[in-house]
């Protein structure tokens, strides 16, 4: 085969992916901002995705809080800055690592979950038995994911900012003899409602994400068990891949300059 | 008096896959109350067309009519209408792995007709003994279930709506004899209870005798010969007779 007709072809591939996922994406929105609601999905799929992700949310939470704050203790004093270690924690917590470490966490855990039960939901043909029963797999089964993630995402991401923030705390105080009154004071003093609130706006966009690229890739499966990896896999990376650019997009956006 | 159209008629239907031509002009006609049976060798295209039929995979070419109107002179709401008076029994079941059996057999009433869950789970119930399991397998898990107890959930679950025509696609395929003839018996009846018509895929050759008030075979993307179950041995056509008598030699080449 010609070099560039193999070059052409996969640019073109690419392309045709990229504009399917757009697609998906838009009627997954449409899906989900228009009745029927199927309540009692939505509510499953916030207990497996938000409660369920507590745990792993809450641990990766405390121990990157800690790290940061050993980090920021390290490089603050070579300038004479360890000072500001509850600052820059508290900062790097709410508008980036918490929202960031939170969707990564349930990219690994839930894109893949979500493309595995679907892409056997595909291969095993309960897809087209939904639509013979009158029933819209989109609106039954990616609105409810869609709609679970961007709804809890943002309340994983409050409670993984207030355990980062803690793990900073905890390390600052027992190994690096910060005063806890001092430090809670510089944090809460430091803190904005903007901080927050950026970070919770990020979550939103990284579950619409997370949920949108488990589905879309469950739902391309074909060729039995080994087609089902391969999305959970494609899920799992893309929406990673996805988190990071949607992150960067939105932090320049939300910079002060 | 001017006669009635046929329930469903597939008429000239086109499919293909990439440069494989699946489907090369079929038509075919189920009648009220009719049961018919298309038999064909693997890959022939008998679980497209009945794909077709119901609407989860698009033509190329052809058209499909139910009661004399065509579907694709429907509205969006006309054809869900008209596609909602087909039920379906897919090869493996296809029952919801996360929902219970009584409510992978009430399905459409709680989720389609709003209708309350403890009204919805009796009438589940009440269609679960049309195939003879009782009311303990309701709160199970399809996973808990035999291959042949799916089968009978999923069955429950196609005539729980009381559609005009079921659609069967391999009903026997994966059981043992027994339970094959059993599903067959089962088929047979409740066919002729609810008075709807059967459109059933089939390698099963028992099962097309017992089942079919007449056999339609399918080969090279078209139907080949139809007639009565009774004729089937001694049809006349090589290609029906090769098939019927399971020869590796003859017109056939076999799909391997």
């Amino acid at each position: 085969m010609n070099p560039l007709a193999a070059i052409g072809a996969s640019t073109l591939s690419i392309f045709r992916l990229i504009g399917a996922a757009a697609i998906f994406a838009t009627r997954a929105l449409a899906a989900a901002g228009s009745p029927p609601f199927y309540i009692d999905q939505i509510g499953r799929q916030m207990l497996r995705i938000g409660f369920f992700s507590l745990p792993v949310v809450g641990l990766t939470a405390v121990f990157i809080g800690a790290a940061l704050a050993l980090n920021i203790y390290t490089g603050g004093a070579r300038f004479n800055a360890e000072q500001f270690v509850p600052n820059i924690v508290v900062l790097g917590i709410t508008r980036e690592l918490g929202p960031v470490l939170a969707a990564l966490m349930l990219a690994g855990r839930v894109s893949a979950a979500i493309a595995a039960e679907i892409g056997t939901m595909r291969v095993t043909e309960q897809i087209d038995a939904l639509k013979t029963l009158s029933t819209d797999p989109m609106r039954f089964l990616v609105a409810p994911r869609v709609l679970a993630a961007v709804v809890t995402l943002p309340l994983l991401v409050i409670v993984a900012d207030i355990l980062g923030v803690m793990g900073g705390f905890l390390v600052s105080v027992w190994s690096l003899d910060f005063n806890p009154s001092v430090y809670l004071r510089n944090t809460i003093e430091f803190l904005e409602a903007a901080d927050v609130g950026t970070g919770l706006i990020k979550a939103a966009v990284f579950g619409f994400l997370l949920a949108v690229m488990g589905c879309f890739h469950g739902d391309r499966s074909a060729g039995g068990a080994r087609g089902v990896g391969i999305a959970a896999t494609h899920a799992v990376v893309s929406a990673a891949v996805l988190i990071f650019a949607a992150n960067y997009v939105m932090t320049a956006l939300f910079v002060e300059r | 008096m001017p006669e009635m159209p046929p329930l469903l008629a597939l008429r000239r239907l086109h499919k293909a896959f990439g440069d494989k031509q699946v489907l090369r002009g079929l038509s075919l006609e189920v009648g009220r109350g009719e049961s018919v049976v298309l038999i064909g060798g693997s890959g022939v295209g008998k679980s497209v067309t009945i794909k077709i039929a119901l609407g989860l995979m698009r033509a190329d070419a052809g058209e499909i009519v139910i009661d004399g109107a065509s579907l694709a002179a429907m509205s969006g709401a006309e054809r869900a209408t008209a596609l909602a008076r087909f039920g379906m029994l897919f090869q493996g079941g296809a029952l919801f792995d996360s929902l219970r059996v009584w409510e992978n057999v009430a399905f459409r009433l709680i989720y389609r007709e709003h209708v309350n869950r403890r009204a919805a789970k009796a009438q589940a119930i009440e269609a679960l003994a049309k195939v003879r399991l009782g009311p303990d397998v309701a709160e199970l898990y399809p996973a808990n279930l035999s291959g042949g107890m799916q089968k009978r959930t999923a069955l429950a679950r196609a005539i729980l709506g009381r559609p005009d025509l079921i659609f069967f696609d391999e009903p026997t395929t994966g059981l043992d004899p027994i339970t094959a003839d059993a599903i067959n018996a089962l088929i047979s009846s409740l066919v002729r209870d609810l008075g709807c018509a059967a459109l059933t895929i089939t390698h099963d050759l028992a099962s097309a005798r017992k089942i079919a008030d007449r056999v339609a075979m399918i080969h090279d993307g078209r139907i080949l010969w139809e007639g009565r179950p009774a004729l089937l041995n001694a049809s006349g056509d090589p290609f029906v007779d090769q098939f019927v008598h399971g020869r590796a030699d003859g017109p056939i080449q076999p799909n391997l």
